[in-house]
């Protein structure tokens, strides 16, 4: 009997032993590329801003093959944490960087650089059979979204008189979504301050999915969401009531979250970079290559573009700090 | 109605109720079941198992997904499986019943109902940032060990009581030490029954996403880990951030890498009752 049973032990063993070669056997295909670059550019950060880095990521292997890039998705704040600590090389960032985070990253000797490398517009949504909401003011969503709001403002005619006498169901951002922050900072006036009492999700879907389904919703979140369930959706044009930047209410598309007229919900995303980070060579190459290739790759994934010019700004500003960053560390 | 008829009554209508809530579950899993393999199988191809992953859903793979959820699998076995059974041997066999041990089983018990998240936490501050390990498979595979842990000890103890004491009393009669009773009677007896649980607590591990994304796993790496020292993603952030993009196409892509998923799990879990089923059929005492 003993036999037998030191027998499982064995099998397992080698059952575990065999796996672990196969693993270490397979994937050392190598590619062909234009770079004779390598090393390693840890990532990570926003989940919002995944997909375009992603994107220029896979680009990018096939550019220098033997740069090991890599991405997580640990949230903006999460990012934050680590790029201020060092640990990696560039944070993909759907907000801009608190005053906390860079005390921490000053106390650590680290400067950085914040890069902008497309736009999101933040769209302002309700169901297609709603019939009565034809636009919306800022004032009109601070009303809605402001703390204050929580519990009293609860019908559709408390906003606007002639709005039907029925519920108002909100969906938007989760708190501790970048979202969350912009939305708030650019509609109520402070960041992470508002209602709680609306359905919170982290994940655009489901709130596309709660919008799409609920005839009293009003709920928001990034274009590409928008974009692509169109059908189930309907889209409220937004008015900033400052008419030097487009007139009138105005909707969320390609075209005015570029030019800047679909205010104040267009906004940015971010890359930084540290100081430690441009000393290799392979982060500043691999940089240089995501801003050129931004615009394009930002498209394909659901956001926008931005206008030619403020990328070229991003690269100047690029070259310069990573100038400054090498004239520093040859001083030491 | 009598008080007879009244009480087979009663027993009817628990009797239904049963089967009902018996029904939910299951019909609930076969919904769903049917669902993600009608969105996904058809995407499932060689090309799938063997890409990176890419932007463009139609072009991207599990490649780098699957191969680290395995060597997460493996890794957090080795570290477990010794661990745990040595552990739930002393609590067995050795420990006498203080209130130190008795303290012991109730945080053990506790434990395994500690949510991940806690366990990715802890993971976080003693492998990433004390031990300075990074993001790392290895330091992946110890916080899930930690995870199962609690699992293994529990059900290495009750495959060790279910070796009957006449088992050991005559291993004792013989002469036997306390080890070799353990080695050579107790530990062979039960073996089955312990392996079953550690596949049944790997197979829990093999789906967990959160304390992974929280130690640092990562989502795009276009590199098979090679060794445990690697940095790596699995298969469950893989598809949890699939459904969260905007593209119905990626969609299909999660639901074609939880087929994949499932199949690891209901793989683990066929060893498990092949284990157990050859285990009742050889012990006859």
């Amino acid at each position: 009997m003993l036999k037998s049973r030191l027998s499982y032990f064995r099998l397992s063993a080698v059952i575990m032993l065999g796996a672990s070669l196969a693993m270490t056997s397979c994937g050392g295909e190598r590619q062909e590329g234009g770079s004779d670059m390598s090393g390693s550019i840890q990532i990570d950060g926003s989940s919002t801003v995944y997909p375009i880095t992603e994107a220029v990521a896979e680009e990018y292997r096939a550019e220098a093959p033997d740069v090991k890039v890599t991405v997580g998705v640990s949230g903006t704040g999460g990012g934050m944490k680590k790029f201020t600590r060092g640990e990696i090389d560039i944070v993909n960032a759907s907000r801009s960087m608190n005053a906390e985070e860079e005390k921490t990253a000053t106390e650590n000797g680290l400067s950085f650089l914040q890069l902008s490398v497309a736009y999101d517009g933040l769209t302002v949504v309700v169901h297609p059979e709603n019939d009565w909401v034809q636009d919306i003011t800022v004032a009109e969503l601070k009303k809605i979204w402001e703390p204050e709001a929580q519990g009293t403002i609860k019908r559709w005619n408390q906003i606007r008189p002639e709005w039907p006498d029925q519920e108002i169901h909100l969906y938007g951002a989760g708190v501790e979504s970048g979202t969350y922050d912009y939305f708030t900072e650019a509609i109520v006036g402070k960041s992470h301050s508002s209602r709680g009492d609306y359905t919170a999700s982290e994940d655009d879907n489901v709130l596309v999915q709660g919008v799409s389904t609920d005839p009293l919703a009003l709920g928001f979140f990034g274009y590409a969401y928008y974009e692509e369930n169109k059908s189930k959706l309907k889209a409220i044009p937004v008015n900033d009531e400052d008419d030097s930047n487009g007139a009138g209410a105005i909707l969320p598309s390609l075209e005015t979250v570029k030019d800047g007229s679909y205010a104040p919900l267009s906004r940015p995303l971010f890359l930084y970079i540290s100081s430690k980070a441009v000393a290799k060579p392979e982060v500043v190459d691999f940089v240089n290559f995501y801003l050129d290739n931004a615009p394009e790759l930002s498209e394909e994934v659901g956001y926008i573009r931005m206008p030619d010019n403020i990328y070229n700004e991003q690269r100047q500003k690029f070259e310069q700090f990573a100038k400054g960053a090498a004239t520093a560390t040859n001083q030491q | 109605m009598t008080n007879s008829e009244k009480n087979r009554l009663k027993d009817k209508a628990f009797q239904v109720f049963g089967v009902f809530c018996t029904f939910i579950g299951l019909v609930v899993l076969a919904i769903f079941l049917i669902d993600i393999v009608i969105e996904g199988v058809a995407r499932i191809d060689w090309d799938f198992l063997t890409s990176l992953p890419s932007r463009r859903a139609a072009r991207a793979g599990i490649l780098t997904a699957w191969a680290g959820t395995l060597w997460i699998l493996v890794l957090s076995a080795i570290i477990a499986f010794p661990l745990g059974i040595a552990a739930g041997i002393y609590l067995e066999e050795y420990a006498k019943k203080t209130k130190l041990s008795n303290f012991l089983e109730i945080n053990i018990a506790n434990l395994a109902g500690v949510p991940s998240i806690i366990y990715g936490l802890l993971g976080l501050e003693l492998f990433v940032r004390i031990m300075n390990l990074g993001g790392i498979l290895l330091a992946g595979a110890l916080t899930l060990s930690l995870l199962i842990l609690p699992i293994v000890i529990v059900t290495t103890r009750e495959a060790i009581k279910a070796v009957p004491r006449t088992i050991r009393d005559g291993s004792f009669a013989l002469g036997a030490s306390k080890w070799q009773t353990v080695w050579h009677q107790v530990l062979p007896a039960s073996f089955g029954g312990i392996l079953t649980g550690v596949i049944l607590a790997l197979s829990r591990a093999v789906g967990e996403a959160a304390p992974l994304i929280v130690i640092g796993a990562l989502a795009y790496v276009p590199f098979v880990p090679r060794s445990p020292m690697d940095e790596f993603t699995v298969l469950p952030i893989q598809i949890f951030n699939w459904t969260s993009r905007p593209q119905a196409a990626f969609l299909t892509n999660a639901a074609a890498a939880i087929i994949i998923l499932l199949l690891i799990t209901f793989l683990l879990n066929g060893i498990a009752v092949y284990l157990r089923h050859r285990q009742q059929k050889k012990i006859k005492w």
